[in-house]
């Protein structure tokens, strides 16, 4: 229907002097925007086809290529945006909801850049990492409520299993169908390498992953996709994901056609079957019954291992995190909605959820209060871009933090947010066995690894700067934070003072 | 090996589980929960009435119980057998995958939800009474079998297998059902299919004791998933 077309939001820009028709570009890009014309030799573009992904133009040996946004425009209206035009005139035509992926991309505060941190002047001194010794080790897990010695003075040492990361940052759940094998191989071999865990995410773990096991969290969700005895031992923690960040109250749909092959196998479900995850666990309505499959994963791994609980940050956070830390989890993990994801109607990724630093800081509050804090570790995540929020988000109260979207832009992502369409230039967000292998596992674990110890230097850093030494003297340190720009409300909730102050 | 659930708690019950290497009979079991979660190889009979999430993980082990059972029986079974010679709770065989559950009386609600398949795995729910509501919710592969045997009354609830995208379930009624979604087609089970139920019929028969015959005295009605992917249509990519 010519008369509805909608324009391309972009535009591909090729330099007609540089380019030499080696059609690299053709063959790299899967949504088919770069056409050679035979009769005149030389290349064409469908903007419409393009997802701004930078394959093409990061690929192109000559630098011919650039992606900008059109400046074809709608009538001016600070309302009636194009975007919103553009919706609406997709859903007349569909029918259909409208799916997008990784996380809201809208322009809602951002907290963590209204968050500023302290540092030492002349008293407290601030401390040098390069010459002295800063502990940038968390163990996560359930602590005693106190000190106990047996009749000699001992320390009784009867804890529960923790899981031991050498920086407060873990590898957050991503399933193996969602990304890619050499996406999921590159997860485990870095957090192998950092000391730190990666997360299967609800699709099961793929037989040559393993022997990553200690550095592994094994998540069960709704769909139990390839859960069993083997996969709840393998790991050093298991997870309950009771929500998700970008898309809180809604479950998981992983399309029949991504079901093929390894996959098929690592869920266990048959080739071309729809992986349905429900949106609540039908066992699970409330606290207790959420105790009871927490109890039950700990008698089929005999209390080995920690036992995580993640939940979208959503209205009543904290009240939900009490009832968490009440229900047996070791472990809270709490998505915020800047959290991404492979696929999410656009809609509730957009509207539903609140930010991670509100979350996290109300959430710490509230298990203080109890006096209850110590029974859970919190592990925050949605949105952390750099050293500077992981170090912010540890103040405001958390254990340590989970990064996915991070973690993928090491390995070559370039947010084009079109990971639903299964056609990922960059090999991750695809089962396609020729886009896979543009992401290779051995510099994609180095390239994670060279990121996850360039924020270990500069956590400590900004850690020694403060006159910190050790990550557990920063957990909930909030006199370490001042707020710019923000209101009283905000302040209180978030439990900082304003700059200045 | 026999031992006395009572005093125990179920903690220290189901460490003297883990540590069995060979069959164990519990007595005096009043809701002791978790027994036999991820058990593989032995057989565990238990007299009396076990608690919720029993055989959760199950990998293989076999559950007999002298009594009723409770809620989140047999959750993400991957394989074995439970036969429960009364009534079981709700949420009974969740997510399953592998291995059979059997039970003399009566399910509660939301049985069978979510169960799958996955070659040579196939997950057979047999209840011998009735169910409540949300049968076989987003079911995705294996059998269930509803036999109703002591009452004229359809024998399941409502919205039975809403969600419904693989699998099949079959209730033994002198009515056909009503008010189904959509996404679930019913028919008259035909020889083939009775061929394929038959296997379980007669072990279900020889388990409890029970005519086949008698089972096999009212027609069976096929539940099957509409189309393969429920969802497909749904969405707009852009």
């Amino acid at each position: 229907m010519a008369a509805f077309d909608i324009y391309p939001e972009y535009e591909i820009v090729r330099n007609n002097e540089r380019c030499t028709n080696c059609r690299v570009c053709e063959k790299q890009c899967a949504n088919g925007a770069h056409i050679f014309l035979t009769d005149k030799n030389r290349m064409a573009a469908d903007d419409a086809k393009c997802v701004n992904c930078h394959r093409c133009v990061a690929m192109c040996p000559v630098r011919a290529l650039k992606i900008v946004k059109t400046d074809h425009t709608f009538r001016e209206n600070s309302y009636w945006t194009g975007k919103s035009i553009k919706e609406i005139n997709r859903q007349a035509e569909s029918g259909g909801v409208l799916l997008s992926s990784m996380g809201n991309p809208e322009t809602y505060p951002v907290y963590f850049d209204r968050i500023l941190l302290n540092a030492s002047q002349v008293t407290n001194p601030s401390i040098d990492p390069l010459r002295e010794p800063m502990e940038t080790r968390v163990y996560l897990g359930s602590k005693p409520e106190k000190v106990v010695r047996d009749e000699k003075g001992r320390i009784k040492v009867d804890l529960p299993p923790h899981i031991m990361l050498s920086i407060p940052v873990m590898l957050s759940a991503m399933s193996y169908g969602s990304i890619s094998y050499n996406a999921h191989e590159s997860l485990a071999r870095a957090a192998a390498e950092a000391g730190i865990l990666y997360n299967t995410g609800e699709g099961g773990l793929h037989e040559n992953l393993y022997n990553y096991g200690s550095n592994t969290i094994v998540q069960v969700a709704s769909g139990r996709f390839g859960v069993h005895k083997k996969y709840l031992s393998s790991g050093a923690a298991i997870e309950i994901k009771m929500g998700q960040g970008a898309k809180p109250g809604i479950g998981g749909h992983l399309p029949g056609t991504k079901i093929v092959g390894d996959i098929s196998k690592t869920r266990m479900i048959p080739e071309g079957s729809d992986a349905i995850s429900p949106a609540p666990h039908h066992d699970i309505y409330s606290i207790e019954d959420l105790s009871q499959l927490i109890y039950s994963l700990k008698e089929a791994t005999g209390y080995s291992k920690p036992i995580i609980v993640k939940i979208a940050a959503v209205h009543n956070v904290a009240a939900i995190a009490s009832g968490i830390a009440r229900s047996g989890a070791d472990i809270i993990a709490i998505d915020g909605f800047r959290g991404g994801t492979g696929a999410a109607p656009t809609r509730i990724r957009d509207h539903v959820g609140i930010p991670i630093e509100l979350a996290l800081a109300s959430v710490d509050n509230r298990l203080c209060d109890e006096g209850i804090r110590n029974r859970v570790s919190i592990v925050a995540g949605g949105g952390i871009r750099s050293s500077a929020d992981v170090v912010k988000a540890i103040a405001l109260g958390a254990d340590c933090v989970y990064i996915g979207t991070a973690a993928l832009i090491a390995l070559g992502c370039h947010l084009c947010r079109s990971c639903h369409t299964g056609k990922c230039n960059w090999g991750i967000a695809t089962q396609r066995e020729d886009l896979m292998k543009r992401l290779n596992p051995d510099w994609g674990y180095k390239r994670l690894v060279n990121l996850l110890n360039a924020w270990k230097h500069e956590i400590m850093e900004m850690m020694g700067g403060m006159g910190i030494n050790a990550i557990e003297s920063l957990r909930g340190n909030r006199l370490m934070l001042r707020g710019v720009g923000l209101n009283e409300k905000e302040l209180e909730i978030l439990g900082i003072k304003h700059a200045g102050e | 090996m026999n031992v006395s659930a009572r005093r125990l708690g179920s903690r220290a019950l189901n460490d003297e589980i883990r540590r069995a290497e060979e069959d164990i009979i519990i007595e005096d079991c009043f809701g002791e929960r978790y027994i036999g979660s991820g058990a593989s190889s032995i057989t565990i009979t238990i007299n009396g009435t076990p608690g919720n999430a029993m055989g959760a993980y199950l990998d293989g082990a076999t559950i007999i119980v002298n009594g009723n059972a409770q809620d989140a029986i047999g959750d993400t079974m991957n394989d074995g057998k439970i036969i429960i010679h009364g009534n079981a709770g709700d949420a009974l065989g969740y997510a399953m995958r592998g291995g059979k559950i059997y039970v003399k009386g009566d399910a509660g609600y939301r049985t069978g939800i979510h169960m799958k398949e996955y070659k040579d795995k196939r997950p057979v729910i047999v209840v011998g009474g009735s169910t409540g509501s949300f049968l076989g919710e987003y079911l995705a592969g294996g059998i269930i079998i509803v036999l109703g045997m002591e009452s004229e009354a359809f024998p399941v609830g409502d919205f039975t297998g809403t969600g419904m995208h693989g699998g099949l379930i079959f209730i033994r009624s002198s009515t056909p059902p009503a008010k189904l979604h959509k996404q679930v087609t019913v028919s008259l089970a035909d020889d083939s299919d009775m061929g394929f139920i038959n296997e379980y019929l007669m072990e279900y028969a020889d388990t409890f004791g029970l005519s086949i015959d008698e089972i096999l005295r009212k027609p069976f009605y096929r539940l099957a998933p509409n189309a393969k992917n429920p969802y497909k249509q749904l969405y707009t990519i852009y």
